[in-house]
Formats: structure tokens, C-alpha cells, sequence
């Protein structure tokens, strides 16, 4: 294409990828962006709206009659109704809670007793009486604030230790290093023997493998967790472990790692290995000197694959490490709190955040490894 | 922190013992039948043995955990569906006969249909598009790494995030979800998006086709750059305009590709399970096959058969592609 064709459209193209890059990113934006944000803004305003002023209505109760103090023969109880809070500048104010805005900051309210109720913007506050008040419970004052923004490591401070993410994070990561590193050498040895060692057989072991690549998951669950359950009970050990996850995210994990790395040795060039076996070097001595050192970008694809799998699943751990309260991985732990903590979006936010930081920090330091693994991974068609 | 140890200390033992495996059995091997420093005749004999046994103890360990964790449970999960609840007596084909009639089995049949004709579809539509247009700009590599980001969140994660975007509050308060405080802006009235039956359906596919489409674009990606330039230009030569080159040229070209992104995507939409559960939980007439499943592996302390049933469907309606695959891989290495 040469640019004179290419150039009215050009416009086009930037805008329309544009526009289609915040599609993707602005969902997440707003996950972090809300997971920072003070929780009572969060939960009257868009996370769009982070960074302008807003508004709140606050309920604050002025001290009892026993502060009072009397000033040029008048009764006066005074305060500052924004102490305590995060709000800025008053706006309206009122005294009951079917009217909370009913005056504007700086004009004089009439209370029902008699006394008179004046609030100011910067939150000052004087209740007069002509006659000594009574009562310990001070008035309720309602007021309209503007509150500025604010951003905290609040929510975070508080799901990593209340809500039980800090521990389920640690679960998670038992689960995902060892899940990750053990199918790898099985893999390795078994797709060398597939890409390089002729023996009977070996055509219908990788149309297997290729075959077992899609087996959905749902076929093993019921299955297995009879096997474990019968394994436990033989043995005397209970029945969810972290062995068997370990093992069951191995098993599951092969196929696809026997597939991207026999595809990957089978690429290798045959004189590397003939010269090698010309000088006497055994496939043993082959595999480990020279096959594994050079498949290590589909190593390194396999692993990102297997930690992201790992990390982000939830029906492995669920079923074979169980659901209580101290096995539970990141995922299962946030599927629980959508259920208990549903509303409270700060706990939800920031504890989703959490869960996606690790997956997100791999994905963009080793793209490169993970774009290649995908391109190696996915069967060919015609 | 002491799971943690335990955890590297089983990794680092299980590496340990699978390279003690390898090696052992190798050097074992060599040792029954050596091959090195004898005559002629009982060395080639030895090394025919060698390596006629090799592969196989090459191969033994990954065969073992693929029968007990893949073939095995395929096996038995047959063989599950045809019993009652506890796996103990068999039941003929009842499980199936039940589903047929379990309005919610249907629901799930029907809703995994429209899964299937719609979150394929969308993904590798907009991975071609994307594909397509970064190719021609400067910063097409940053919208691309932004655009495959979703990717590497979990199904969970996502729904969390979209669960945030769908939000909706009582019409008159403010809107903190982005979709409903859109609609509100436009002057529509707020609604809770994912109890909408049928439609919801649709705001749950949106999670997945947000998740996918990064993946649809890197491959289509790449086989787009890998069309031959000689075709585009005498297309160029010829007087076509942008959109008959990338019509009628180039996608034809790539048919292949699409048709293993498109199966790739069919697979996990069949798969999927957690943006489900996280969701609705199948409620508002949005279950789906896996979801289901799963409920009735643990409901009223789990009922195996009707659970293996309904993995039986799930699988019998992967096995076209599955076949599928093997034929493209045959064919793929009879080229080599």
C-alpha cells in the first residue's frame, strides 16, 4: 500500500484503535482506581469522578448541654461539625433528617425550642438559646459537605489483614510454584523422547497428547475426587493436600507442556544431535547437554502458561484443596467475598487487585516468552 | 510462611527425583546392557536394546500422570454417568433420561449454545480487527500489549471488575457503575444488568470476549504478517481498495488460523465455569453446563452421577474438534 491511499484513513485507524484500547483498559483502570479511593466516596460516586470535589451528607451531633457556656446573657453551645471527618467546606445544613439541606452555610436555622442553629462553611458551628438548655444528648445537625478527593492505601491495609487475603495470597502461591516447576522435566523428557527417539507407537502418543489437550477438566473432577478420597482413607492422610493439587495441576498441565515442547525440539537441527552422537554421547548425555539448554524459550513459555493457569484457577483448588478457611487460594477467597462482602466495593476492589497484581506483573515482564508459547501452542490448522 | 518453605522444599524434591529418575534409570540401562567397550556383535545387540527400552523410560512418568489425571478419569466418568448418586449401582441410562427433562439442564444446553455462537464469534472478530489496524501504526505495539492485558487475569478477577461495571443503584441515587451512570447520562433509566434473564447472558459473554480477544489477535496477528507481500501488492496493482485487499486477500489467506483460533475459544467457552459461578451463580436463567456440573457435584452432599452426566455431555461436545485437532497435527507432521 502506498501512503497516498493509505493516508485519509489514517485518522481512522488511530481513533478506532483508540477507542477500542480503552474498551480494554478502562475496566481495569477502574478496578484500581476504585481500590484507592476512600471508602465512603467510593461508594457515592463513580471512580471517574476520583479527582473532582464531591459532595456528601454527614450527620453530626453537637456536645450536650453541659458544654455551654453563657455570653452576653444568651446560652451558647459551640463546635466544629467537619472535626473528624474528611469533608472540606459546608454547604447546607439542617436539623432533621426530613430536611437536611433546608439552610444554606451561614444562615441561622430556628429550632423548635426556641434556639437558633448557625453553621458556617469552613464548619463552625453556634447553637443560642435566650434560656439555659437542658439535656446531655446535644442536636442533631445534618449537614451538606464538599468533600475533596482522597486516596488511601486504606482498603488495602484492611482486606490484607481482616479479610484474609494476605493468607489466602500465600496459599495461592504454595499452590502455583511447585505446580508450575514439576510437570516441567516430566514434559521435557517425555517430548524429546517424542521429537527425536523413533519407537514403535509414537505417531498415536501424539495424536493422544494432541487429543488430551482438550479433554475438558470437568471429566477428571468427579473421578479423581473419588480416588483421592479412597487414597486418603487408605493411607490415613486426608484427602485434600497440597500434594494432590501439586500433582492434580501436573497431570493436567502435560499435555499441553509435551505439546509445545516436542514442537519446539522437534524444530531443533538434526546435525546438532548426529554430530553429538557421532562422538560417542548417549541421548541421555544429548537431552540434558544440548536439548534442554537450547528449549529453554519454550521452557520459559510453558511456565508463564502453567503459573498464570495455577494462579487464576479456582475449580482445581476448590475441589482437590477444599474450600475452608485456611486452604482458600485468591480466587476462591474473592468468590467468597462477592458473596459476603457483595456491596462493599473497597473490599472487593482492592482484594481483586491483589489477586491480579502477580499475574499482571509476569504477563509484562515476560510477554515476549508468553506471545511465543501462543503461537507455538495453538494446533495449526490447514 | 512454613507452607511456603514446605513448598520449595517439595519443589526442589520433586525436581530432585525426577532428574534421579532419569538419570538412575538411564544409568541402570547402561549398566544391564552396555554397549560401550564390547564386541561387536553384543554391542549392537545391547544398543538395539537400549534403544528400543530408552524411550519409554523417557516417557514413563509423563504417561503414568497423563493415564491416572486424564484417560483414566475419562474412563470413569463414563462409567460414573451410568450409576446413582453414590457411584455404587448401576443405573442404566436414568442421569440422561433425568436431564432430559431438568428445565435446567435445557436452560444450560440453551444458554451454552448462545456462549457458543457468540463469544467465538466476537473474540476472533475483534483479534482480527485489532490485529489488522495495529499493524499500521506507530504505537500498535502498546495497544496491542494493553489490549492482550486481560489475558493473564483470572476469570474471577474479571468478574469482580465487570461485576464493578455493571453495579447498579436505585434510579434517583448516583450511579458508581460505569454502564448503568452511562445509560443514566444518556437520559435512560438505571437497570441491574445481570438479572435480566436471557439478556444477562450477554453482559456475562462480555467478560470472556474481553478476556479472549487478546489472545484471537496475537495469533491472527501473526498470520497476517506472515501473508506473502506479492499477493497484497498485485492486489494493490490491480485497483482494490483497503477493504476488498483485506476481505477478498488477505483473510482468505489466513482461513486456517482463524478456524483454530475460533475451535481454541469454542473450547474454553465450553469450559467455562468461573465467570458463571462468580456472577450469578446460574441464577436469572444464566446457568451454564460447567457451572452446573459442578453444583450438582457437591448439591445435597453431591450427586456423582448426574454430575459425570452432564461432563459426558460436555465432552461429547468437544470431541469434534478434538478429532479435528488430530488431523490437523497428522497432517502437520507427515509435512515435516
Amino acid at each position: 500500500m502506498n501512503p497516498a491511499t493509505r493516508s485519509p484513513l489514517t485518522w481512522a485507524v488511530h481513533l478506532s484503535v483508540l477507542l477500542l484500547v480503552a474498551l480494554w483498559t478502562l475496566p481495569t483502570a477502574g478496578l484500581l482506581i476504585s481500590s484507592l479511593r476512600d471508602k465512603d466516596q467510593l461508594a457515592v460516586s463513580g471512580w471517574w469522578t476520583a479527582l473532582s470535589t464531591s459532595t456528601q451528607n454527614i450527620v453530626a451531633r453537637a456536645p450536650g448541654a453541659d458544654t455551654q457556656v453563657e455570653r452576653d446573657g444568651k446560652f451558647v453551645i459551640s463546635g466544629d461539625v467537619l472535626e473528624g471527618t474528611a469533608a472540606g467546606e459546608v454547604s447546607a445544613f439542617g436539623f432533621s433528617s426530613r430536611e437536611p439541606t433546608a439552610f444554606k452555610a451561614g444562615e441561622t436555622a430556628e429550632l423548635n425550642d426556641g434556639e437558633k442553629l448557625t453553621v458556617q462553611a469552613d464548619g463552625s458551628f453556634e447553637i443560642v438559646s435566650d434560656t439555659k438548655m437542658e439535656g446531655a444528648r446535644g442536636q442533631r445537625i445534618f449537614f451538606t459537605a464538599a468533600v475533596p478527593p482522597r486516596f488511601t492505601f486504606d482498603n488495602y491495609v484492611e482486606v490484607l489483614s481482616a479479610e484474609g487475603i494476605g493468607a489466602s495470597f500465600i496459599n495461592s502461591l504454595t499452590v502455583a510454584i511447585p505446580s508450575t516447576v514439576i510437570p516441567i522435566l516430566i514434559a521435557a523428557f517425555a517430548a524429546y523422547a517424542l521429537a527425536w527417539m523413533p519407537f514403535p507407537g509414537r505417531a498415536i502418543l501424539i495424536a493422544v497428547v494432541v487429543g488430551l489437550l482438550v479433554v475438558p477438566l470437568q471429566m477428571s473432577l468427579i473421578p479423581l475426587l473419588k480416588l483421592y478420597n479412597g487414597v486418603g482413607a487408605f493411607f490415613g492422610v486426608p484427602a485434600k493436600t497440597y500434594v494432590g493439587i501439586w500433582l492434580a495441576h501436573t497431570g493436567f498441565g502435560l499435555p499441553l507442556a509435551i505439546y509445545l515442547l516436542r514442537n519446539y525440539m522437534a524444530g531443533l537441527p538434526r546435525e546438532i544431535m548426529e554430530s553429538a552422537r557421532v562422538d560417542g554421547a548417549s541421548d541421555f548425555d544429548i537431552f540434558v547437554k544440548i536439548i534442554l539448554p537450547l528449549s529453554f524459550p519454550a521452557l520459559a513459555s510453558f511456565a508463564i502458561f502453567q503459573f498464570l493457569w495455577t494462579w487464576n484457577d479456582l475449580l482445581v483448588a476448590i475441589v482437590f484443596l477444599g474450600a475452608g478457611q485456611d486452604e482458600l487460594v485468591l480466587t476462591g477467597r474473592l468468590v467468597n467475598l462477592l458473596g459476603s462482602r457483595g456491596g462493599n466495593w473497597e473490599i472487593l476492589t482492592a482484594s481483586a487487585f491483589i489477586t491480579i497484581v502477580v499475574p499482571l506483573i509476569v504477563f509484562f515482564s515476560l510477554q515476549r516468552y508468553l506471545v511465543r508459547g501462543l503461537l507455538a501452542g495453538s494446533v495449526k490448522g490447514g | 510462611m512454613q507452607q511456603l518453605v514446605f513448598a520449595v522444599g517439595t519443589m526442589l524434591a520433586g525436581v530432585l527425583g525426577c532428574a534421579a529418575y532419569f538419570w538412575g534409570t538411564s544409568f541402570i540401562l547402561d549398566l544391564i546392557f552396555p554397549s560401550k567397550g564390547r564386541s561387536g556383535v553384543e554391542a549392537s545387540r545391547n544398543l538395539r536394546i537400549t534403544n528400543a527400552i530408552r524411550p519409554w523410560l523417557f516417557l514413563a512418568p509423563a504417561l503414568f500422570a497423563l493415564t491416572i489425571y486424564l484417560i483414566y478419569p475419562v474412563a470413569m466418568s463414563v462409567w460414573f454417568s451410568l450409576h446413582d448418586r453414590a457411584g455404587q449401582s448401576f443405573v442404566g441410562a436414568s442421569n440422561y433420561v433425568w436431564m432430559l427433562n431438568d428445565g435446567e439442564f435445557r436452560q444450560s444446553i440453551f444458554n451454552n449454545f448462545l456462549w457458543l455462537l457468540v463469544v467465538p464469534a466476537l473474540a476472533t472478530f475483534f483479534g482480527l480487527v485489532i490485529a489488522a489496524l495495529t499493524d499500521r501504526i506507530w504505537w500498535g505495539n502498546i495497544a496491542k500489549t494493553l489490549i492482550f492485558m486481560p489475558m493473564a487475569i483470572s476469570f474471577v478477577g474479571a468478574a469482580v471488575i465487570w461485576k464493578f461495571i455493571y453495579d447498579y443503584r436505585a434510579e434517583g441515587t448516583e450511579q458508581i457503575g460505569l454502564l448503568n451512570a452511562i445509560v443514566v447520562a444518556f437520559g435512560g433509566d438505571p437497570q441491574a444488568w445481570i438479572t435480566l434473564p436471557f439478556w444477562n447472558n450477554f453482559f456475562l459473554m462480555a467478560i470472556l470476549v474481553w478476556i479472549q480477544t487478546g489472545f484471537a489477535m496475537v495469533i491472527l496477528s501473526a498470520a497476517l504478517r506472515g501473508i506473502p507481500e506479492e499477493t497484497v501488492e498485485a492486489a494493490v496493482i490491480d485497483g482494490a481498495n483497503g477493504w476488498q485487499i483485506f476481505f477478498k486477500i488477505m483473510v482468505p489467506q489466513i482461513w486456517g488460523t482463524i478456524a483454530v483460533v475460533w475451535t481454541t475459544i469454542t473450547i474454553l467457552v465450553l469450559k467455562v465455569f468461573d465467570i458463571v459461578l462468580a456472577m450469578t451463580n446460574g441464577q436469572w436463567q444464566s446457568q451454564v453446563l460447567a457451572n452446573l456440573m459442578f453444583d450438582w457435584m457437591f448439591r445435597g452432599g453431591g450427586d456423582f452421577g448426574r454430575g459425570a452426566a452432564i461432563a459426558v455431555v460436555i465432552m461429547v461436545l468437544v470431541i469434534p474438534i478434538m478429532v479435528w485437532n488430530i488431523r490437523n497435527a497428522a497432517k502437520e507432521m507427515k509435512g515435516h
